[in-house]
């Protein structure tokens, strides 16, 4: 063997009793993992190929299989861990930049999970949500009041742009391209049926997708793809993405393999063209440039449109944070150093930014010490994977939380963290009709809703607890979280006591 | 142990308020017979009263009450005062040696009005600058507080049952059209005065029952708009948000409650289309003020007083009414003992206010 062989991360073991040879594993994986010997009539694995996916797994009539970490390995080196050495290899032998997909997975510490949730005992009652009214509809935009009356001192409301959600959750930007077709499909109509939001990504809007217009976010990224003035009319609210939490400072690039027909057609590029787009927006080079994006898409849009700046959560977050919310931007998104993507380079997907929770809290923080919290709504995503995460990022500062990777967990995503191949066998991240059709968006859809569902209703228990019914009092309510196990600095940034404090 | 201020501490209590529509003029005596019937409802830690149209000689004059934890402090406090004010008139506040309220503080009373050139100097209007630089001195002014900052009104607070405090302050030598007073069952010893209730600011007073849930989100909020919560207490920053929803953003006490104890998102929705639209309008802009857990509250204010329950109603809370005289009490017999026979009498539902107002014409 030559020198950058590398020995199959997993291996695939196959129980020889329950195999009965009917080669659904072999139908069902993209990669070629297994395959039929005629001559013994047995099954084969070529487990170099495998990613666990687990498709085969979750398809086996039988039960026969299993994927099991490989326990071969290298001498043990606390400085030269396995993985470091097989990238090592792989550069060596290729000369490229290494790839991934999905959010970081490095053992970063994660604050979500040390920080608690307070709850009523004694000194205020808590509430029911099972007999009394428990609020999570959420407003998001500028909310600065401006009081006028008519000539007989009757109140008149005024109009601004406006997302209005069930609940505080919004599916966050996968583009048609990255995702499938039916993986789409199911979004846009589980937003519908929740009250809520889908994001349609730096890749168009298909035409099938127009009528869930009021629950869609068109972004418009650095490569513009897909974008008129319909497509910005289209939907609820218009998001400019400046950047993303796996790949902070870079753009991006859809292989001209995933540019088919259909997603040409939505693109606006020639089918087979790879999809470049670039680092920054060519029409954005300074905070002066981005004010006037701004009030472009709010003029293509007549000030009807919420418009959403989303940036990756890096280190100077507070102070890009304030410079957005004086650019004339309703609502910002920050994405945490987790958040996925369909795929970026693994040096920046794993090194670059910061976590959410302290870029939440700074951001929440600096704003307020502003006094212009009030003129931006703030979305925070990257990652976010259960109601308590949710929780918890409300109580930090947050009016709403993306989700991107939880629902596509929901839809079958198993984060084997191989969407780059463009060989997903769960009819995700792929666009080969075979595949895509694995995924049917009415199981998608009912699977999303399933899921949002729960969460909002493990939040309204959560709020119940703490006394409180309604999803506002517990935005930016920090005294409701304590600390484990954090330093004084920690603590400090995220405003948070310690527990027991 | 940490003081008032340093800590937030949970505390639950007694109010009680009565009002006279006619403007006339009821002994301070009255409503410590009301508050003392609800001893058992706090615990001896904090115990206060607010009266209206109790300085008829100074009622062009605001009049500041304030502890000093020494002389030191007074003079400090008493420097910035001098530049920021013409100082009309200051004494010790008259109190009466009693044997259950001690350690207390120096406790003095100024009639003062902004110096002409210092107001316009600020560009500010004049109850801003007067709430500017109540402020101020309470946040930088080590040893010095100013607890009661309006015109022709006054809050007397110490730590004690209320019925003892009011004797200690001589309320029975007072009278005013407004009355409230609160007990304090707090769930930690404090003991400082400044931490009992009501809290005021200008002529904005809460005396309020419960702990609610959204301290956190409200605070947070409302210190974006000049405020600084120095106590932690519900009560402060519950004062802060009605001063900043009317008298900065100009709200009336109706839209203000609707902002406090917002209608549920269900009850809007059966409204008519205008009301709906303005509810939602208030619910969203203000989505941060909105107050969750339990409360009962009196704001008083020049001229008027409120009385409001979380939305829910998680804390008791009766009004009353008899001829011209309003009365309101987180229990009944604490009106029954000063008014036995009332012409009506009922329990406010949840997140309704009550307000009510002089007669016009009628002058205090």
């Amino acid at each position: 063997m030559s020198i950058e062989y590398i020995y199959p991360e997993f291996e695939v073991i196959r129980h020889p009793e329950r195999c009965i040879g009917c080669r659904i594993c072999e139908q069902q994986c993209a990669n070629g993992v297994h395959s039929f010997d005629p001559k013994s009539g047995k099954m084969l694995a070529d487990e170099s190929k495998c990613v666990n996916c687990h498709r085969c797994v979750a398809l086996c009539p039988v039960r026969a299989l299993k994927i099991v970490k490989s326990d071969h390995t290298f001498r043990p080196n606390s400085n030269w861990p396995d993985s470091i050495i097989r990238q090592v290899y792989r550069q060596a032998g290729t000369g490229g930049v290494l790839l991934s997909s999905m959010g970081n997975p490095e053992p970063y510490p994660i604050y979500w999970d040390k920080l608690l949730i307070n709850a009523s005992q004694v000194t205020n009652p808590s509430i029911d949500p099972l007999r009394e009214p428990m609020e999570t509809r959420t407003f998001l935009g500028r909310k600065t009041p401006v009081i006028r009356r008519d000539s007989e001192g009757r109140l008149l409301p005024q109009k601004s742009p406006r997302l209005e959600l069930s609940t505080p959750i919004l599916f966050s930007a996968m583009s048609y391209g990255s995702i499938s077709y039916n993986a789409h499909a199911s979004l846009a109509a589980a937003a519908k049926e929740l009250g809520i939001c889908y994001n349609t990504g730096e890749g168009g809007l298909h035409k099938d997708f127009y009528v869930y217009g009021p629950n869609t976010i068109v972004q418009v990224a650095s490569g513009r793809f897909g974008v008129h003035k319909e497509y910005l009319n289209a939907g609820a609210a218009v998001e400019i993405k400046i950047g993303q939490g796996a790949k902070p400072g870079i753009g991006g690039h859809l292989p001209g393999a995933k540019i088919v027909e259909d997603v040409s057609r939505t693109r606006m590029i020639p089918e087979g063209s790879d999809a470049i787009s670039p680092a920054p927006h060519h029409d954005i080079y300074s905070i002066e440039d981005l004010h006037q994006l701004v009030f472009s898409l709010k003029e293509a849009t007549g000030y009807t449109k919420p418009i959403i700046v989303k940036v990756a959560a890096v280190h100077n977050i507070a102070a890009i944070a304030s410079g957005i919310a004086r650019s004339g931007a309703d609502i910002i998104a920050i994405d945490g150093f987790r958040g996925g993507t369909g795929a970026a380079p693994t040096r920046i997907r794993d090194t670059i930014g910061i976590p959410i929770e302290l870029a939440l809290a700074a951001v929440d923080q600096r704003l307020r010490e502003e006094g212009i919290r009030g003129d931006v709504s703030i979305i925070a995503g990257g990652s976010i994977r259960s109601s308590a995460d949710m929780v918890k990022a409300i109580a930090l500062g947050a009016d709403a939380v993306y989700i991107g990777t939880a629902a596509l967990l929901a839809l079958g995503c198993h984060l084997c963290r191989s969407c780059h191949a463009g060989r997903c066998n769960w009819g995700i991240a792929t666009q080969r009709p075979d595949l895509v059709k694995r995924l049917d968006p009415e199981t998608g859809r009912q699977r999303l809703v399933n899921l949002v569902q729960a969460w909002t209703l493990e939040i309204k228990e959560i709020m119940g607890g703490m006394g409180i019914n309604s999803i506002e009092a517990l935005r930016g309510n920090r005294l409701m979280l304590r600390g484990v196990g954090l330093t004084s600095r920690e603590l400090s940034i995220l405003g948070v006591k310690h527990a027991g404090e | 142990m940490q003081r008032e201020g340093e800590i937030r501490i949970p505390s639950g209590c007694a109010v009680s308020g009565i009002f006279s529509k006619a403007g006339t003029p009821i002994s301070g005596d009255t409503i410590i017979r009301s508050i003392s019937v609800m001893h058992d409802r706090s615990n001896g830690l904090g115990g206060g009263f607010a009266g209206y149209g109790i300085y008829p000689e100074y009622k062009k004059y605001y009049a500041f009450h304030i502890f000093y934890d020494n002389s030191v402090s007074k003079q400090e406090c008493e420097k910035f005062l001098e530049r920021h004010f013409d100082i009309i008139n200051l004494s010790k506040i008259p109190t009466r040696k009693h044997p259950k309220i001690m350690d207390e503080p120096l406790i003095w009373r100024y009639f003062v009005t902004p110096l002409p050139h210092k107001l316009s100097d600020s560009q500010l209007d004049e109850r801003e600058f007067v709430a500017r630089c109540v402020i101020r001195v309470n946040t930088q002014i080590n040893g010095a507080y100013i607890f009661s900052s309006g015109k022709n009104m006054g809050v007397f607070k110490a730590v004690g049952f209320p019925e003892d405090v009011g004797e200690f302050y001589r309320l029975d030598e007072y009278s005013g059209y407004c009355w409230t007073a609160h007990g304090r069952y707090p769930t930690n010893t404090p003991g400082w005065w400044g931490g009992a209730h009501p809290f005021a600011l200008l002529d904005f007073s809460i005396v309020h029952n419960g702990e609610i849930s959204s301290y956190d989100a409200n605070r947070r909020w409302v210190e974006m708009f000049g405020y600084t919560c120095n106590l932690q207490t519900d009560t402060e920053v519950i004062t802060y948000i009605f001063d900043y929803l009317i008298r900065k953003q100009g709200l009336t006490l109706q839209e203000a409650a609707s902002v406090v104890a917002a209608p549920f998102w269900d009850t809007i929705r059966r409204m008519p289309e205008k009301e709906q639209e303005r509810l939602t309008y208030l619910r969203d802009v203000f989505s941060s003020l909105l107050i969750t857990g339990p409360f009962s509250i009196l704001l008083g204010f020049e001229g008027g007083l409120m009385a409001l329950n979380d939305r829910l109603k998680l804390r008791s809370m009766v009004v009353a009414e008899k001829g011209d005289t309003f009365y309101v009490a987180s229990e009944e017999s604490a009106i029954r003992i000063i008014e036995p026979e009332v012409d009506r009498l009922w329990a406010p539902r949840g997140g309704e206010p009550v307000i009510v107002r002089l007669s016009s014409g009628t002058s205090v």
